[in-house]
């Protein structure tokens, strides 16, 4: 099957239920998408189909259709997107695992809405589960990221 | 209970060659290692191990630690810049490989754990910064036919006069040098990086994708491959079919390990298809009949008996019997997972007498030392290549290197090189919990409301029992991470009677030192029944802990400090209340006030947490914030949901929708306060955690007047 990914067209050789998270990073080497729960409970995993953010451990493959796929790879050719940006400004990171999930929800939301209240954060990102706990940095930086979005 | 010496054990366990010394659990012995042998005689570390400066200019420092999300890749950096004076954007930072010469300078071993990394190489990095940068000083002095003391060094160039030349430039002949024997290193005065914050090296790589972890190893031929355990602890393989498996697309191999039954595929879905696909019939044996209900049972019951002694001072019984108000109290904490993001993993590729291992460890010494066992190898045939961690907790140093252990047994059955993969559920129920606790503690007031004794029974798991390390750590029955924070509790100094037994039942349960180890429930028994006290004397929480602190200053200014900077004394506003709480562990002291509210349907929310500290010289203002962000998130997940259960055996939880861990939408505003200190440095990564359940508890009893004596607490 065809997958386009990060802008450029892929064929892919692997079963249709196999989910988009493993043919990304088993068989594409996407390996910046991250695979945390298997269950849809945690959005390490969360990449974008047509722009729109989703869980790629539970979409199978065969569900992607033509829909354009983006990773955390594909997000910026250099790190410039305004959350990854607005991220270094306020040392998100701490082991960094959850982070590209994290990253991706934070550039769907700003996308549909430019202006999140802190409400508007914790409801996109409570999917997003981050185990060092970064949680203040992240609601701080996608303030931030909207700013800089803005003024962009 | 006999004077412990981790120093004698150092030097015992050096004598026996095993080389082997594991000193997270007990970490407030850290001043006498710290003491250690006179300094003067102590060799310097060769700079090339830790620092490599490149002729293109690029200063590249090796972490003897691993990074797990604590910040060492920044701070590790950050103490060697001091000193060099080095250009802070050309810094790269790696992993170092297993070896000798980077051993904890306090454990002997290479291990990153007990909030130990920055006060342990806060001497050590330094030190490599200042020989590479007085070599790099003689060497223009050399060039330039000067005198060394008339250059000075400034963002990567040393200068004389009116010339200069970079670091690259000076690489070479700098290396050509002898090692000098004696270095200087700048006061605290001429310090431009120690104490400012910094933001971390390692975002780039993580905010792109590009961070390897475990989990993302992959090379030609690598294959990937699942373990079907067993679903109850200690159960054994009787047989397995796996006719089906081997047919799945995919699969090219079903081998037998001990811990199990390997499926090895040619990517990570296949052989989590071909791992459902296998028919096992297991031997459970004993562990079978584990049950949560009987594991609490037997440790009420073994409460109301005398267990070995941790401490005992005084006549606690006598003065129990003359007190003016006695209380009792119970309080009990639950099996928990660690669950890193990151689901353990470790790749290993064995060729000839060489074998290379991927993995995110946090004991690189037991790990290699393990893989060498298990390949017939000697250690040094074994190279491990330390990745980034996603989380560590301590769940990624385990006295049996179990995953490594398995990644090993899996590669030598298989004969192909392979990458061993866990699920979600794997972790949750592979065990290697934080054990559950049960404390009886009965304390006696004078007339006064002053406490006269304390009576504390605490029955739990040990975590080295029927590890290599319990004939050399646990002593006398005691197990001390079972006891920390109570023996050497400053509220106990000032209670006159006092003592402490603790039973240490042995289920089959795997056990592990989880985020501050036993700190992680004593503090919750410790502070919630000083709370108590104090409301049964009828006196302010606050006043009444600081009336027993008068002998520990260092204690007590934390506490002050984080209930004036919550605003202890002010009503927080309608429907909400604060609860404070003061531990100190891992050699630093934290208070936290917390600020709660109850829905109406009972759930509890945490609206703002002010924390004070005492660490001694902070060295990352901006690293200190997000650990003790973390720790809180952490303690309070915990303190809010996580429990591992156990029913005929199984572990019922599996996945983050049964074992619950907290998420953005319960994250309190954290508030972080750093007293300035002349004490000796502490730690960072853990002592946030211990007084956040406490707090939370304290203040959710002044809220409610429900005293929850049970975590995770519920109010229904």
């Amino acid at each position: 099957m065809r997958l386009v990914v990060n802008g450029r067209e892929r064929e892919v050789d692997a079963p249709g239920d196999m989910p988009l998270l493993w043919v990304l990073r088993d068989v594409l080497g996407y390996t910046g998408t991250k695979f945390g729960c298997g269950m849809a409970l945690c959005g390490a995993c969360t990449v974008h189909l047509d722009g729109k953010a989703v869980r790629a451990c539970v979409t199978p493959v065969s569900a992607v259709g033509d829909r354009a796929v983006t990773t955390i790879e594909g997000l910026s050719p250099d790190g410039s997107h305004p959350v990854q940006r607005a991220w270094a400004e306020i040392d998100v990171v701490q082991c960094g695992y959850c982070q590209p999930g994290q990253i991706m929800t934070a550039a769907a939301l700003l996308a549909a809405n430019p202006k999140p209240t802190d409400a508007d954060i914790d409801a996109a990102l409570s999917g997003n589960i981050c185990r060092c706990g970064a949680y203040q940095r992240i609601r701080a930086a996608v303030h931030r990221a909207a700013e800089l979005k803005g003024g962009a | 209970m006999p004077a412990f010496s981790r120093r004698d054990f150092l030097r015992s366990s050096a004598v026996a060659g095993t080389g082997l010394v594991i000193a997270f659990v007990v970490p407030r012995r850290a001043e006498a290692l710290l003491a250690g042998p006179p300094r003067k005689k102590k060799p310097l570390p060769p700079p090339n191990a830790f620092l490599r400066i490149g002729t293109d200019e690029s200063v590249t420092v090796l972490l003897a630690h691993s990074e797990m999300g604590q910040g060492i890749w920044t701070t590790l950096p950050l103490l060697l810049a001091e000193e060099l004076d080095c250009d802070w954007s050309k810094i790269r930072v790696e992993h170092a490989p297993a070896a000798p010469v980077y051993a904890h300078t306090a454990m002997g071993m290479q291990m990153t754990g007990g909030s130990t990394t920055t006060w342990s190489e806060y001497e050590r990095y330094r030190t490599v910064g200042a020989l590479a940068r007085q070599l790099l000083v003689r060497a223009a002095a050399e060039e330039w036919k000067t005198d060394a003391a008339k250059l000075r060094v400034e963002n990567g160039f040393v200068i004389g006069g009116k010339r200069h030349a970079s670091f690259g430039q000076l690489a070479e002949h700098a290396r050509a040098l002898p090692t000098p024997e004696h270095v200087t290193l700048k006061p605290p005065e001429k310090w431009k990086l120690i104490g400012k914050p910094m933001r971390r090296l390692d975002t780039p790589e993580k905010i792109t994708g590009r961070a390897l972890f475990g989990m993302d190893v992959q090379f030609p031929g690598l294959r990937t491959a699942m373990v079907a355990r067993s679903p109850v602890f200690g159960g054994m393989l009787r047989s397995f079919d796996a006719t089906e498996a081997r047919k799945l697309p995919g699969v090219e191999q079903v081998v037998q390990v001990p811990s199990g039954v390997a499926v090895v595929a040619i990517n990570t879905w296949a052989a989590k298809l071909g791992r459902a696909a296998l028919r096992i019939d297991w031997d459970l044996g004993a562990g079978a009949t584990l049950d949560t209900d009987r594991i609490r049972a037997e440790a009420l019951a073994l409460s109301r008996t005398a267990g070995p002694v941790a401490l005992a001072k005084g006549d606690t019984e006598a003065a129990l019997g003359k007190a003016a108000r006695r209380l009792e109290a119970e309080y009990e904490v639950p099996y928990l997972a660690h669950a890193p993001m990151e689901p353990l993993n470790c790749a290993v590729k064995v060729e000839g007498d060489r074998c290379d291992i991927w993995t995110g460890t946090q004991f690189q010494t037991m790990d290699q030392k393990t893989a060498a066992e298990v390949l017939g190898l000697k250690p040094e045939q074994v190279n491990i290549h330390t990745t980034f961690l996603g989380g560590g907790f301590g769940r990624r140093a385990t006295t049996t290197s179990d995953f490594v252990r398995e990644g090993c047994e899996v590669a030598k059955a298989a004969k192909v090189p392979v990458k061993v993969v866990w699920t979600r559920d794997d972790d949750i129920r592979g065990g290697y919990y934080r054990p559950a606790f049960h404390h009886r503690i009965e304390a006696g007031l004078d007339a006064r409301g002053r406490p006269l004794a304390w009576r504390h029974t605490v029955v739990g798991q040990s975590l080295l029992a029927g590890t290599p390390f319990e004939g050399a750590m646990v002593k006398n029955g005691i197990d001390e991470a079972s006891v920390e924070g109570i023996v050497d509790s400053p509220y106990l100094a000032a209670i006159p009677a006092r003592k402490v037994t603790l039973h240490s039942p042995r289920p089959p349960i795997p056990v592990l030192w989880w985020r501050s180890v036993g700190n992680s429930h004593t503090a919750f028994a410790m502070e919630c029944m000083i709370d108590e006290l104090a409301h049964a004397a009828g006196q302010d929480p606050l006043a009444y802990r600081l009336a027993m602190l008068k002998g520990s200053p260092r204690h007590a200014r934390v506490l002050q400090t984080a209930a004036e900077k919550a605003g202890w004394g002010r009503p927080p506003g309608a429907g909400r209340a604060l609860g404070i709480a003061m531990h100190a562990s891992f050699e630093s002291v934290f208070a936290q006030a917390a600020e709660v509210s109850v829905e109406p349907g009972g759930r509890i929310r945490v609206h703002r947490v002010v924390c004070a500290l005492d660490c001694g010289q902070p060295v990352n203002p901006l690293g200190i914030e997000a650990q003790v962000q973390s720790g809180i998130a952490f303690g309070l997940g915990a303190a809010l949901h996580s429990a591992i259960t156990f029913r005929d055996g199984r572990v019922q939880e599996s996945n983050f929708h049964d074992y619950q861990v907290l998420r953005i939408d319960e994250m309190p505003r954290v508030e972080v306060h750093v007293v300035k200190s002349s004490a000796k440095m502490g730690g960072i990564g853990e002592p946030g955690l211990p007084p956040i359940a406490p707090a939370v508890g304290n203040a959710l009893f002044a809220l409610t007047g429900k005293r929850l004596r049970s975590l995770p607490f519920r109010l229904a």
